[in-house]
């Protein structure tokens, strides 16, 4: 077939300036990619996964056990004492909830505005969002109280005709991450539905077939399948964009709506969502750095996907600090004396003034780096930013909700917080039940959205030049080998031709 | 499992590439056959106007359950914390309910209420919406199902990977054992099979 004036430039080989840089690199096959991702989940684990999984387990442990003595003893075993009544639970449920808004934003917004990079890490993405949203749902729920209590959160009717106060905020939030971790797991396992369907055409008959039959529905690619379930996929973006948009600023009501000094701030709101979708790419890629070298997905998450989160990174790092300016500034400007001195407090003479000022070196100043590009190809020096955003971003949480309370209006009770040995041990058991949830879902699920991938390589274009027709297959670097059962008949062909 | 007796469910057929399918999809479509499928492991761009796939109208039911899930959150919040209803003439709506609001900070319960409903209603819009796809598509495309009469070729188990199918059914009135075959033959097809399913 003679190559038509548009794609004549592809199939002279050599890359002219306009064309894009490749999503999946050395040209691989359909073929190949399945192999790579469905690999992963058919084979032994490497060393790397067992080295993480066992701790996570073992700090899953200890954040139960932390939560079973919190039962059995009070909430008292918390450091909150007035005035500071909400300190590392709500930091750290505002923290956990701030990192699942990458997942959205990846796989929603970057999905309306065509970003097609987003395929290689969307899947992981959306995986961690709903893990981190479970984390950050313990935190409240514990933190009511009387756990057993916490269906009164649920506007159910009950024996003493009282209904929630619609009106309240904490509800508001209720709501919010409800709808949040419901649309999120919905919008991830309907991407997930052909990928299982994949697994289940590879397995050999028995348990794991069957459970990724179920799962997978009877899925069958058929192409009047797929035109309404892209029409479903883009609904569920298109929800989930405002949806992601509201969560963070209903959390941020939480605050906005009080009339304590610091935290009635106007800005708070987009300032909180730049600040989670800050925060929650520099998860993205503590985890997708690792990712890629442990399982050698070089080819499908490239310096380009690392090159343009570090960039949102950048971006959003900078409104941060715009925020953290203007919060500042309107302290001074608005001329309300209270909110000038909590401002005065937190930043220049309070207890607990560090933490703002890591505050602001990990979240403002340790992404300034990224403008070089060295920096954002680097992968160490991209892990390492991230690691201060991690940090950073919990300081924030902590800036904003205990330094305000430990100084609020009246001075007879400041008090400075201390955290218990229960505080730290249940935050860090969640980083293990995040891990732990994370481990889980590379050993069993697609960590790629395979058939995604698929469609944005050349030879996925109806249209394109014939040497984009069929990818390479080589072989495999991680030695995967192709189960014979997948092949017709059950016999793996004597050679593919490269 | 096996019977003696077969039906035909009508041909598998396998092609090269995507570009392939798609230029077959366009002569199936011309040929005028109505039961007929294309199977690829992702979606092909254009392939649904090359198969003259109408447009989905699932936004449509989308809209709808949004809608539900908007009045939900209104009726629920404004029955059971404002006097919104008894100020509208409808005080029998609140009574039904056996309900009173939970006056806090004497803040008030009327009309002016209403604004502090609005998070709730947009969450349950965008819960009821997520639901509706969820269910409107698979009520759209038949499926949850245990199985299928393509699954019993051995070959069509590349679909997922790197395959690209045709189906043509024999329920389509224009299916003829012979003739759809040597147009399979014709539009570039490569291991044509015929299905047969138990009956």
């Amino acid at each position: 077939m003679a190559a038509t004036e548009s794609d004549s430039h592809q199939d002279s080989g050599a890359y002219t300036a306009l064309d894009r840089e490749p999503l999946v690199l050395n040209n691989r096959s359909f073929g190949w990619i399945t192999n790579r991702i469905c690999g992963i989940v058919e084979n032994k684990q490497p060393f790397g996964w067992w080295v993480l999984f066992i701790p996570s387990v073992i700090l899953t442990g200890i954040m139960a056990f932390c939560f079973v003595y919190l039962i059995a003893t009070g909430v008292g075993v918390w450091g909150q004492k007035q005035p500071v009544d909400w300190a590392w639970d709500i930091t750290n449920f505002v923290f956990w909830i701030g990192i699942g808004h990458a997942g959205t934003l990846i796989s929603a917004i970057l999905f309306l505005t065509r970003q097609r990079w987003r395929t290689s890490v969307n899947r992981a993405a959306e995986a961690m969002t709903i893990f981190a949203v479970m984390c950050a749902g313990l935190f409240p729920a514990f933190h009511v109280g009387r756990v057993w209590m916490v269906w009164f959160l649920a506007p159910i009717p009950n024996a003493n005709a009282i209904w929630q106060n619609f009106k309240s905020p904490l509800l508001w939030d209720v709501f919010a991450v409800s709808t949040y971790f419901t649309v999120s797991a919905i919008f991830w396992y309907l991407g997930l539905v052909p990928d299982l369907a994949t697994l289940r055409d590879r397995c050999k008959p028995g348990i794991r077939k069957m459970m990724y039959g179920i799962f997978s529905l009877g899925w069958r690619g058929a192409n009047r399948h797929w035109s309404h379930y892209e029409t479903a996929y883009m609904l569920l973006a298109a929800l989930s964009t405002p949806l992601v948009l509201s969560v963070h600023s209903v959390v941020s009501f939480d605050f906005a709506t009080s009339v304590v000094p610091g935290w009635h701030a106007t800005i708070f709101p987009p300032y909180f969502v730049a600040g989670a979708i800050f925060g929650g790419f520099a998860m993205v890629l503590t985890l997708m750095i690792p990712v890629r070298s442990i399982y050698g997905l070089h080819d499908l998450i490239t310096p380009k996907h690392i090159d343009n989160m570090a960039k949102i990174i950048l971006l959003t790092g900078t409104i941060v600090g715009y925020a953290y300016s203007m919060e500042f500034f309107m302290a001074y400007y608005g001329a309300n004396p209270f909110e000038l001195q909590t401002f005065k407090l937190r930043g220049l003479y309070g207890p607990s003034t560090w933490y703002y000022y890591a505050m602001f070196a990990c979240n403002v100043f340790a992404p300034q780096i990224f403008w070089i590009k060295k920096m954002r190809t680097n992968l160490i020096a991209v892990m390492i930013v991230c690691m201060f955003v991690n940090a950073g971003m919990w300081y924030e949480r902590y800036v904003i909700i205990v330094t305000t309370l430990e100084r609020h209006l009246t001075p007879g009770s400041w008090r400075v917080f201390h955290a218990t040995w229960v505080d730290i041990t249940t935050f860090i058991g969640t980083f293990g039940f995040f891990m732990m949830n994370f481990l889980l879902f590379l050993r069993f699920l697609p960590v790629i959205a395979i058939g995604e991938v698929k469609g944005v390589t050349p030879a996925a274009d109806p249209h394109a030049g014939e040497s984009h027709e069929h990818g390479v297959q080589e072989d495999d670097a991680m030695g995967y080998e192709t189960p014979a059962s997948t092949y017709p008949g059950g016999v793996k062909p004597a050679a593919t031709a490269a | 499992m096996s019977t003696t007796l077969k039906r035909v469910h009508g041909y598998l057929a396998e092609f090269d590439s995507v570009k392939d399918l798609y230029h077959a999809a366009e002569q199936v479509r011309d040929q005028g056959f109505q039961r007929w499928d294309c199977h690829s492991p992702f979606p092909i761009h254009g392939l649904d106007a090359a198969m003259g796939v109408k447009r989905s109208t699932l936004p449509w039911f989308v809209f709808f359950g949004g809608m539900a899930g908007t009045s939900t959150a209104f009726i629920m919040q404004s029955l059971t914390q404002s006097t919104f209803w008894s100020d509208m003439g409808m005080g029998f709506l609140e009574k039904i309910a056996e309900t009173y609001p939970t006056v806090v900070q004497a803040k008030p319960t009327g009309f002016v209420t209403l604004p502090a409903f609005f998070p709730v209603m947009f969450e349950l819009t965008i819960l009821f919406s997520a639901f509706t796809v969820l269910f409107g598509l698979l009520a759209f495309i038949g499926l949850p199902r245990w199985n299928h009469p393509l699954f019993t070729s051995k070959r069509f188990e590349k679909f997922s990977d790197d395959g690209f199918f045709m189906s043509i059914e024999a329920r389509d009135p224009k299916f003829s054992q012979e003739g759809t075959k040597s147009l399979l033959e014709k539009i570039g097809a490569k291991n044509i099979e015929l299905v047969e399913d138990d009956i």
